[in-house]
């Protein structure tokens, strides 16, 4: 969906296996374009305002009656507010499932590499990542939360059993997320846990910040659902 | 649908150290150690058991949805499921189940989830964040450790049902649980055991019928503590 109204505020290139974090104000929106193929951009994102209200992977689920996220979806707080709404998306699927890396299996797949024998080409987790970037806003690993996997699929059959997608994302796969409320998001660009890729790469996102307009009535996040109107209606009362 | 694992436990109730009744609506919280069984009964059926598991000397280390179904390549819970804490910690494993399948994606029912999922006007109903709540506060009280409503985490939903498709799509299902059914698990490590035996009303999570449950817990056996040295 373009935006008539928008206007870039600033572009930036995140490199890979990179913790990058923001507080995105209502009424702004961030698009990630992938750089190149199987680009991976987990996230997590806080009610900047009070940081005890966060994405609640569950309730957006459950309340969507989805295990993929994409164009029309929005990312619910506990608080059954929407932190984020996805107003666009070329790939049509973005991973809630699979979470996040760590160090150990870093090491297990990819080997050990230190930032003394590396410098920043050294093996990082995304576990990591999300931790230090949570301690400069006072928070912790009791602010963890589940994370979004933008970029990846890992698909589900009828067994329950879970399947990564290989070759998912293309260079130029984009997707834009509207803030409904004031939000901080952190995004880390490691490689997606489940990539079976015995390689360690660093894959790098283009993001644009954007001045939007504000969801009119007709807007697609709220009229997929009707619970998303409802939702829409909730995070209106909370900043009246 | 492929057929589910059923194992039964060699456990007897009259052995157990704790047996409790647990009605729909009401928390427990109850710190188990290692080598224990810990065993929750539904025992009318169709009863959604929403659980949360911390490591009992570090709260901050509690379990993840995510890194258990990972862990083991499969969104279902049942017996041989080990569940991973966030410091990827097996905190206990399923070692009995006669139910065959347990959710944890469908999170814990909330007062404020109601008024999206059904109506605005629902948000007075009881709901299992509401019951989290209070036992998170009556244990901070009681015992001097922090626990509140960051902890509150994606939680697991024994005796619950929500199919996922290959095409993405998440349903709440009809129960899968009988009068009776049950799950038993053995704690890894020292462990809290924080339940909400889940209120809701609104959907056929516990067909529309919230009921008791029992938890049973029993002490560890010699031959455990001969397998695990």
């Amino acid at each position: 969906m373009a935006f008539l109204n928008s206007s870039v505020l600033w572009e930036e290139t995140l490199p890979g296996s990179s913790t990058w974090s923001h507080i995105l104000k209502r009424g702004t929106a961030l698009r990630l374009e992938a750089l190149e193929d199987n680009c991976n951009v987990g996230a997590l994102l806080l009610n900047a305002d009070n940081f005890s209200e966060r994405l609640n992977l569950p309730d957006t689920l459950k309340a969507q009656h989805i295990a993929r996220l994409t164009t029309g979806a929005v990312l619910y707080s506990d608080m059954a507010r929407i932190l984020c709404s996805i107003t666009d998306d070329t790939l049509g699927w973005h991973d809630p499932l699979g979470g996040c890396s760590d160090r150990k299996l870093v090491e297990k797949r990819y080997g050990a590499s230190t930032y003394q024998a590396a410098r920043n080409h050294w093996h990082q987790n995304a576990f990591d990542g999300f931790l230090i970037e949570l301690e400069k806003y006072g928070l912790n690993s009791r602010d963890l939360m589940m994370n979004i996997n933008f970029f990846s699929k890992v698909e589900v059959h009828d067994d329950g059993s879970m399947h990564f997608i290989p070759n998912h994302s293309k260079a130029g796969s984009a997707v834009e997320l509207r803030a409904e409320m004031n939000t901080l998001i952190i995004l880390n660009t490691c490689q997606h846990p489940m990539d079976p890729e015995p390689v360690y790469a660093q894959r790098p996102v283009k993001l644009t910040l954007k001045k939007v307009e504000a969801p009119g009535p007709d807007d697609i996040c709220r009229t997929s659902r009707p619970e998303n109107a409802r939702g829409f209606t909730l995070t209106e009362r909370y900043f009246l | 649908m492929p057929e589910k694992i059923i194992k039964t436990s060699p456990r007897l109730p009259e052995d157990a150290i704790v047996s409790v009744t647990v009605d729909a609506g009401d928390p427990f919280v109850h710190e188990i150690s290692a080598g224990q069984y810990v065993r929750i009964v539904d025992l009318e059926g169709n009863q959604a058991v929403d659980t949360l598991f911390y490591n009992a000397h570090n709260y901050a280390d509690r379990y993840s949805a995510q890194d258990t179904i990972r862990e083991q390549q499969n969104i279902y819970l049942t017996t041989g499921t080990k569940l991973i804490s966030t410091e990827r910690n097996v905190l206990l494993t399923i070692v009995a189940d006669t139910c065959g399948r347990h959710d944890t994606l469908g999170g814990a029912c909330s007062c404020e989830s109601n008024m999206v999922r059904y109506a605005i006007e629902k948000r007075s109903m009881h709901a299992c964040r509401q019951t989290f709540l209070k036992g998170a506060m009556d244990w901070s009280q009681h015992t001097g450790h922090s626990l509140d409503k960051r902890d509150l985490t994606a939680n697991i939903n024994f005796f619950m049902n929500v199919p996922v498709t290959p095409t993405g799509q998440l349903t709440f299902a009809d129960g899968v649980s009988e009068a009776g059914k049950y799950v038993e698990l053995r704690a890894e490590m020292d462990t809290l055991l924080a339940i909400s035996n889940c209120p809701q009303l609104n959907n056929p999570c516990n067909a529309y019928n919230p009921t008791p449950i029992q938890v049973l817990i029993w002490n560890a056996d010699k031959a455990d503590k001969s397998i695990h040295v």
